[in-house]
């Protein structure tokens, strides 16, 4: 009863707010709508009995990747006008995506009136997987049987990242303004920095 | 306790129900009323070491003073900026506040005092911190105006920055005890040094992680030195410039109520919890209750905060940078290398 109420309430939040996301005038209201819609996703996977997921959602799409995107469209100098003036020139393309959307809707539909697929009959070899936990199952499964795999998409994510760094890195020329050498500034002493001068009465200092 | 309310004659799912809700009030309440001692306790130490008497006239020794600032504040009126966005104005401080309470649920006082048991308890802990920002980047942006602005700026690069650091260091944590689940976390550190003293911080593998999570849970909640976010000198009051009356003061609940968290990690990950310090029953030393030993440890460390925010100058924005991406990041990505080396020869075997 609690979970079919809970599930209901989970869905019902994550459509409405992808809804409010694409419907929404503000880039940053439509952020915020998005992170709402992925904490209820994580709200259907503990349903589903997937806690670890459902965590992992959260500290990586909500708690860094959310916030980056609300980093960047915070910062969005949005003009209504100007986003209103592409709307003719986008409408046969935009119209053209929702055919297919739609196409694919019905195609799905109807394949699902049409009776289950035969997979065949497990073979048990992910049954002991059952009665462990999450975290345990999980990692066995990536360091196991897909180590090859989960370790190439770490490779490429890697290599991806290193790229990034490489087109966006520019090296500062040494003594270039802005430049700044932080072994000088933690050796750096009050007795070279401050000197203290004691001036006679009616004497300027000397620098 | 779903136990003793079914003993009153409840139906399970009410004495459930009945117990939850009676959980969340009993760490929600005592929480609030220790928010206001902390701020207390902070001001007076931070006087104390600068020499100053702090506050000392409403009620006796000045204990009523939080409570005092408290109605002050409720009894001002709400200011809302004409041209700020005004929902999203005021769901920045409720979102704060919100989410320092939400991630006390997991935290354990005891044994079994403790609201939510879950099997990813510190992955919880660390899901809902890193939702902290959120409330000082919707409040800075909401306020529309330039210095909530750059503080909101701030902040959602701080917290990101030191998040990454800080989910190493827990990782090593976890290796170590070999589960998520904070109570199972604290039962691992019994004993732990030579079955004399309870706590990782004991281990010499463990000990400069826990002084890189200590810095850095400074780092995450913004207290000096890294309160870039509110830095008085160049940006007014950061993110709560624009705010007034019980929306400021959400701010100011959400945040210690995040410092004790951060406090209470502290005492949990690396300090036993609520184990006493020795694993010897010198007096009656484990019939002091858990909570008494957590309640200890957790003002320790606010000592810790109170003392460095009194005494240690400001950071640069490009230092705190530095200090997030090239030390505390490379030192614990090769900490986790480390121990998990360690972990592999000692415990699992070099077959494995």
């Amino acid at each position: 009863m609690i979970q079919t109420l809970a599930f209901y309430l989970f869905a019902f939040l994550v459509i409405a707010s992808a809804v409010f996301t694409i419907m929404a005038r503000n880039p940053v209201h439509s952020v915020l709508w998005l992170i709402l819609a992925f904490f209820n996703a994580a709200g259907l996977m503990i349903i589903v009995g997937a806690e670890f997921i459902a965590a992992l959602l959260v500290i990586v799409y909500v708690g860094a990747v959310a916030v980056l995107f609300l980093f960047v469209v915070m910062m969005l100098d949005i003009d209504f006008a100007e986003l209103r003036a592409g709307f003719v020139k986008n409408f046969p393309l935009g119209i053209a995506i929702a055919l297919v959307l739609l196409a694919e809707l019905v195609l799905g539909i109807g394949a699902y009136r049409a009776g289950a697929i035969e997979l065949g009959v497990p073979d048990g070899s992910a049954a002991p997987l059952m009665d462990r936990t999450n975290i345990e199952s999980l990692g066995a499964v990536l360091y196991g049987e897909y180590l090859f795999l989960f370790e190439t998409a770490g490779l490429i994510l890697l290599v991806a990242m290193v790229g990034a760094i490489v087109l966006t890195h520019r090296e500062q020329p040494k003594g270039a303004r802005g430049h700044q050498n932080i072994g000088k500034q933690n050796r750096r002493r009050p007795d070279e920095a401050t000197e203290m001068k004691r001036p006679e009465v009616g004497k300027g200092v000397e620098l | 306790m779903t136990a003793f309310f079914q003993s009153l004659g409840m139906t399970y799912e009410w004495a459930w129900f009945v117990a939850t809700l009676a959980g969340v009030l009993l760490i929600a309440l005592p929480l609030m009323l220790a928010v206001a001692m902390i701020i207390y306790a902070d001001r007076k130490i931070w006087a104390a070491i600068a020499l100053r008497r702090g506050p000392n006239v409403v009620g006796p020794f000045g204990l009523l003073q939080s409570f005092a600032d408290g109605l002050k504040v409720f009894l001002q009126e709400t200011i809302i900026p004409s041209a700020a966005n005004k929902g999203l104005f005021l769901i920045g401080p409720i979102v704060t506040f919100t989410v320092a309470l939400l991630a006390w649920a997991v935290i354990p006082f005891g044994p079994e005092a403790v609201l939510a048991d879950i099997n990813i308890g510190l992955l919880y802990v660390l899901a809902i911190s890193s939702l902290g920002v959120y409330g000082v980047v919707i409040a800075g942006w909401a306020s529309n105006s330039k210095y909530p602005f750059f503080s909101a700026m701030r902040a959602a690069a701080q917290m990101i920055s030191y998040e990454v650091s800080i989910g190493f260091i827990l990782i090593c944590v976890i290796l170590y005890a070999g589960t998520t689940n904070l109570n199972d976390m604290i039962e691992a550190q019994r004993g732990h040094g030579f079955g004399l003293v309870n706590g990782f911080f004991f281990n010499l593998l463990l000990f400069p992680m826990w002084i890189m999570f200590l810095i850095s849970s400074l780092a995450e909640t913004a207290r000096a030195p890294f309160d870039l976010t509110e830095a008085e000198s160049e940006l007014v009051a950061g993110y709560q410039t624009e705010y007034s009356s019980m929306s400021f003061a959400l701010f100011w609940l959400g945040e210690y109520a995040n410092v004790l968290l951060m406090c209470a990690l502290n005492a949990i990950l690396f300090f036993g919890g609520w184990l006493p310090p020795l694993n010897v029953d010198l007096i009656p030393w484990f019939d002091i209750p858990g909570w008494i030993w957590l309640f200890a440890k957790i003002f320790l460390f606010f000592f810790i905060f109170s003392w460095v925010k009194a005494t240690v100058p400001r950071f640069r924005y490009d230092q705190l940078m530095r200090l997030g991406w090239k030390v505390f990041l490379p030192l614990s990505l090769l900490f986790v290398v480390l121990i998990s080396g360690w972990l592999m020869f000692t415990r699992y075997g070099v077959a494995a």
